[in-house]
């Protein structure tokens, strides 16, 4: 059997940077696994810009920002296999692996760290009468068609979802020279970026309709129309207020869901709410001395984000390696009130807190002028002020060691008040 | 046209801008910062943005590279950048930052490989 100190599976960014990190902590035998043909994930096919801001403070695109990791990796000798899918992984840390070269491998790994990403709902996912023809992709497939194939999925088109995605295919497809009709969004709010809505959408004229949905596709083999209308505030269509386009192609950007099979089958503990495994402050999953981190564990939209935790994870699979992390001691429960869908990470052992502690929290609302509060067992330890947050923009909060550490408690809770 | 309402795209928080045209120039509000001002003044003189793309490439790779330009091209000049980059096709080897086609359009702006692409 093979064995290394620690094997991460996925060779996106989260991969990545929680591979370069353990090394740069010491830890010589690790294995990068990626199904794909290269590494880089999902940013291979993101040929826009926006990446980068936070970590780089430049904009660069999404093989830009892959390949600067992916220079790295290999600079520090870090081993990888590509075309290598992993089938399964074990709660003692075997890694079943197949790949066209080495067949089928069996690896065993100290600390394994989950980087898997994520995939698209589907039309499946959503009900929408109408036939099934051809024209009907998601918005993430037409971008790998896009920009990788070299093939144009369209030439008049409707797309569902006002998600990031989305709206850069909107863009992108207008510039390759389709007419995209409009941009239909269930919500009373778009779940995309501003400056996506600005760069994207309103740069070349095209709609969004918000409270809208799609009714009715139609179309024998290809798409020949689709059909939209208002939506009340049940999200139910509103009769007589439909719209008929003509159109070849409907583009779905209807949301992500962290890839888990792996991490179900080996038993972690996932949270209903993140569809990921719920972690601890060191980014460990409910197993031990296996780590996750990236989109896996909650959909991010700026890849800086990802970039930090991933390196966070790195550390502390480290760590794991290492016998430096603290496995018991006091712990505490993260849990989201009022307003908020989730937080990340669930628990927090405060001995494995460096200086500060980071969380990253969503909200299901849009809101303007409000609080966040956090309390420590009913007390309040904390109050921001927000100007201004959205579901669609993931919440970044700090909270020290000290601040942390004045009283024990067991439950650290975060809600959001408004009316201030 | 004296009045024109935008959103800064410079940070998440995206102020609803309003600019006036006034004998002393542009006035903005509704802006929280100072970066807010200086986006709405550049985007009503001149708007611009970073372009990317896609080439041809003969690879046995890729079949598409993607690139982008160095800095920000006019607006209004975008879908002709457009049609000059579905004309071009490239050879491997290719180095990420690689010029692509110089002085695009004499604005003085390069497109540049964003991918590194050994064969
Ligand atoms: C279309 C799109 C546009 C985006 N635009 C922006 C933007 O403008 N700015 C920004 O900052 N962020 C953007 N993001 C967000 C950011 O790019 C992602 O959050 C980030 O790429 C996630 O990284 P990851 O490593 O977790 O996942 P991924 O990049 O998806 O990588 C996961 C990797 O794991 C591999 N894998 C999965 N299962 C297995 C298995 N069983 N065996 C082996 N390998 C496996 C996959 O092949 C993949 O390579 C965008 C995301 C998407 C999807
Ligand atoms: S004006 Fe300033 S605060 Fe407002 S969106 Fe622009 S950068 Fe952000």
């Amino acid at each position: 059997m093979i064995s290394y100190d620690i094997v991460v599976i996925g060779g996106g960014p989260a991969g990545l940077a929680a591979a370069i990190e353990a090394r740069n902590y010491g830890v010589k035998k690790i294995l990068v696994l990626e199904r794909d043909k290269e590494l880089g994930g999902i940013l291979q096919q993101c040929i826009h810009n926006g990446f980068g801001l936070h970590i780089f403070k430049e904009e660069l695109t999404g093989p830009e920002y892959a390949e600067r990791f992916i220079t790295e990796l290999k600079s520090l000798k870090i081993d990888y296999k590509i075309n290598t899918m992993v089938l399964t992984i074990t709660k003692d840390k075997t890694i079943h692996a197949v790949n066209p070269k080495d067949g089928y491998m069996v690896i065993q790994a100290k600390a394994i760290v989950l980087a898997m990403g994520c995939r698209e709902r589907t039309a499946g996912a959503i009900s929408i009468p109408g036939t099934r023809p051809s024209g009907v992709f998601t918005a993430g497939t037409a971008q790998r068609y896009i920009n990788v194939e070299g093939y144009m999925v369209g030439r008049r088109v409707v797309i569902l979802g006002s998600g990031d995605i989305g709206l850069i295919m909107a863009r992108r497809m207008t510039l390759e020279g389709a007419k995209v009709l409009c941009v239909v969004e269930l919500m009373p709010f778009s779940g995309g970026l501003t400056r996506n809505i600005v760069q994207c959408l309103n740069d070349f004229d095209i709609p969004l309709y918000l409270s809208h949905t799609v009714t009715n596709i139609k179309g024998k083999d290809r798409v020949e129309g689709v059909t939209i209308a208002r939506v009340d505030e049940n999200r139910l269509p509103i009769p007589g207020t439909e719209i008929d386009y003509d159109c070849d192609t409907l583009l779905l950007s209807i949301g992500l869901i962290p890839e888990n099979e792996l991490t179900v089958k080996a038993g972690a503990q996932i949270d209903m709410r993140t569809n990921g495994p719920v972690v601890n402050e060191s980014m460990e999953t409910t197993i031990s001395g296996v780590f996750a981190c990236g989109n896996v564990v909650h959909v991010h939209d700026l890849v800086d984000f990802v970039t930090e935790e991933s390196r966070r994870a790195g550390r502390s699979a480290a760590k794991y390696v290492q016998k430096k992390l603290v496995e018991d001691g006091n712990e505490f429960k993260i849990e989201a009130l009022n307003g908020i869908s989730y937080i990340i990470p669930q628990t927090v052992r405060i001995d494995n807190v460096d200086k500060s502690l980071d969380l990253y929290l969503r909200v299901r609302n849009v809101y303007d002028r409000v609080k966040l509060v956090i309390k420590a067992d009913q007390e309040t330890i904390k109050e921001i002020n927000k100007r201004h947050m959205a579901p669609g923009e993931m919440e970044h909060i700090v909270l020290s060691k000290d601040l942390l550490q004045e009283k024990s408690f067991e439950r650290l809770t975060i809600e959001v008040k408004e009316g201030i | 046209m004296n009045k024109q309402e935008l959103i800064c795209i410079n940070c998440p928080i995206g102020c609803h801008l309003e600019v006036t045209k006034t004998d002393q120039g542009l006035k903005v509000s509704g802006n929280q910062c100072k970066r807010g001002e200086i986006y709405a003044v550049n985007e009503i003189t001149a708007p611009s943005r970073v372009l990317t793309s896609t080439v041809r490439v003969n690879s046995s790779f890729l079949r598409r590279l993607p690139v982008r330009t160095n800095k920000p091209i006019p607006k209004s000049m975008i879908f002709q950048a457009m049609e000059i980059i579905d004309k071009i096709v490239v050879n491997t080897p290719i180095t990420i930052g690689d010029v692509i086609t110089d002085n695009l359009m004499r604005t003085g702006v390069d497109l540049i490989a964003s991918r590194s692409l050994s064969e």
